[in-house]
């Protein structure tokens, strides 16, 4: 097992390295400066200078690779001309606000896609079968921006349900950080209304989100629960009298979940994409919004570290997914 | 009849895959038909197609999908004369929709196509060559396929610089790596099938292998793909448009007119409803075609 884990993380630490190229072949192969683009729009030809030098633009290419590298590896990501902090610092602020929405919307996404997936087999071909079926197709082609636009404007706007956008009413206090995650943070802090109130703001925004992934979280744990239902040895138990919901939640579920779990992993990364669209809609303050504000203004360097940040969460959560089937699955545990 | 008069006549037709006949072509069909989902899904592709070729010539106002400005009837709900109401400087928002329409068929295919072009030859090298070429390809498709390519295409834009054109380079910069993996598989297990021994000891070269015996068996998937492919990348054009990386208002482009339309949201909610609307339904239909599709071209990929 640690094997395996080393193993895995020495792939992983390749990989980043490799993904840094890319960055760094976008930021340097991109027509124009790269000292004007980190110096940012605004900036006059001195300051444009001074950063050329400062950041070892002059140097030949690999020279400013390992530069580059080397930065990245002391934790300087370079600063964002629009809130003009070092990229480091905003990515520590906005990262937890992004990585509990995702969280409460991959929650949401299982929670109603492996029961939907579960029906949806069981009364395979019934009409309840063609609506589920329509909800996942309908996940996948709904742009979720539009979708979060939607569902704010008819359940904020118009029926007041919700409210319109950020983490916390204006006159809520945030509580003392400990994880920046507003709602655990106030559980641990015993401040039940104020993750309540958290909560709520992320309920449309998450909702968005989870579409996707919901839709696809339902089609594979149908696909899967179909096949397993079909199986001998289900057949079996209920020849032998085994109540209908037992085979299919000990039975048959606890078979199914693995393919599933592979698909709820590589969602959950997709869905740290999706932020850059759905945050910006509920004005979230997130990694995503960060993203897409810097991207809308061309500051460069914050975009580049959002990029590795996601991909190195990305590829963290790919890591975790795949102990995790090691550890459910026999076959795969005792060849370990 | 003879035993041998089977086996010539077996050798004969072995090496070449068997043409298709106007039999099997009838059965594909009737098993595509036969799915109401499948169905609706080329109705929707059609109209789609159908909108994008005649949208100049549908559309009742097209003036206004080129920055017409009319103030004296902007921000009109859906009426007889504006079936989807009116912008915010009184462009007809169905004319606008129509046209819009062609943008998007361009970009869907300009990016599928730009990334069939990039990832199936890759995929083909990696799966027939191998050594450290292959490796190369593969470790290098990994890594991109390792983070969110709507990301990554937001990198490219931010470097680039907004606007279409730039938002349909970096699509199919980050598009192909999906083909290289499918094709790389599908050669990889096609390489060692009997037939394919076969031929090669029959003498046929490498590039008749490939051509005549490993290429189409690997179009089924890949058409497969791009049909869904269709779908994503006109999601992913609508989605830099709306976050303002793509097409700029007030060219007609769905994604960009959503985004327009949200400042008038409470009141005027068909300025960014029906741009929505269109976008999701085509890629419903792109989505189901490509279902449907590997329903009758690919059915063990399930």
């Amino acid at each position: 097992m640690l094997k395996l884990i080393a193993k895995r993380m020495g792939l992983m630490v390749v990989m980043l390295l490799g993904l840094a190229v890319i960055t760094f072949t976008i930021a340097n192969v991109a027509p124009g400066d790269p000292a004007r683009l980190a110096a940012g729009p605004d900036a006059n030809q001195a300051m444009v200078e001074q950063i050329r030098v400062e950041r070892g633009f002059d140097r030949p290419l690999p020279v400013r690779f390992v530069l580059y590298v080397d930065q990245l590896l002391h934790g300087d990501f370079g600063s964002s001309v629009y809130t003009g902090r070092p990229v480091a610092r905003d990515i520590a602020q906005f990262l937890p606000a992004t990585v509990e929405l995702v969280l409460f919307s991959i929650s949401i996404a299982i929670v109603l896609g492996v029961p939907l997936g579960v029906i949806a087999a069981v009364r395979q071909n019934k009409p309840i079968d063609h609506a589920i079926r329509l909800l996942s197709v309908s996940g996948v082609a709904l742009p979720m921006f539009w979708l979060g636009l939607m569902l704010q404007w008819y359940l904020a706007l118009d029926l007041g349900l919700f409210p319109l956008g950020g983490r916390l009413g204006i006159f809520t206090d945030v509580p003392e950080p400990i994880t920046g995650m507003i709602s655990i943070d106030a559980l641990l802090r015993g401040q039940f209304a104020v993750a309540g109130e958290a909560l709520w703001h992320m309920v449309l925004p998450a909702t968005a989100l989870s579409f996707p992934a919901l839709a696809a979280i339902i089609r594979v744990n149908r696909a899967e629960m179909l096949e397993v239902l079909g199986r001998d040895y289900v057949t079996n138990a209920r020849a032998q009298g085994i109540g209908p919901w037992r085979i299919i939640a000990v039975y048959s579920l606890k078979n199914a979940i693995l393919p599933t779990l592979a698909m709820i992993g590589l969602r959950f990364g997709w869905m740290l994409g999706g932020t850059v669209l759905v945050e910006g809609v509920f004005d979230f303050p997130g990694l995503g919004l960060y993203a897409a504000k810097a991207a809308v203004s061309s500051d460069f360097e914050p975009i580049m570290a959002v990029t590795l940040t996601l991909g190195a969460a990305f590829m963290l959560i790919n890591l975790v997914i795949d102990l995790l089937y090691a550890v459910l699955d026999p076959r795969v545990r005792n060849q370990i | 009849m003879t035993d041998s008069n089977i086996t010539a006549t077996d050798l004969r037709t072995a090496g070449k895959p068997a043409p298709k006949s106007f039999r099997e072509t009838r059965r594909m069909i009737r098993t595509y038909s036969r799915s109401f989902s499948s169905m609706l899904g080329l109705a929707l592709v059609a109209l789609f197609l159908f909108v994008a070729l005649f949208g100049p010539w549908l559309a009742p106002y097209p003036e206004d999908a080129y920055g017409a400005v009319n103030f004296d009837i902007k921000l009109l709900p859906p009426s007889p004369d504006h079936w989807f109401g009116t912008d915010q400087v009184g462009s007809d928002i169905l004319s606008r929709v129509l046209i819009g329409a062609r943008t998007t068929l361009q970009i869907g295919l300009t990016v599928t196509g730009i990334a069939v072009l990039i990832g199936v030859p890759l995929g083909l090298m990696a799966g027939m060559v191998g050594g450290w070429l292959a490796e190369t390809i593969m470790r290098v498709t990994d890594i991109f396929l390792s983070i969110p390519g709507l990301i990554l295409a937001i990198a490219i834009v931010g470097a680039l610089g907004p606007g279409i054109l730039n938002a349909m380079l970096a699509l199919s910069l980050v598009w192909w790596p999906g083909y290289v993996r499918l094709v790389q598989a599908k050669t990889l297990s096609l390489r060692n099938e009997t037939y394919v021994d076969a031929a090669r000891a029959l003498g046929a070269g490498p590039f008749r292998i490939l051509f005549v015996h490993v290429l189409p068996n690997c179009l089924s998937p890949i058409v497969v793909k791009a049909s869904m492919d269709m779908g994503m990348a006109i999601l992913g054009a609508a989605s830099l448009g709306f976050l303002g990386l793509g097409a700029q208002p007030p060219y007609p482009e769905w994604g960009a007119m959503i985004s327009t339309g949200r400042a008038y949201l409470p009141d005027w909610w068909w300025c960014s409803f029906f741009p929505g609307m269109a976008i999701y339904l085509t890629v419903l239909g792109f989505n189901l075609l490509g279902d449907g599709l590997r329903d009758v071209l690919d059915p063990h990929q399930r």
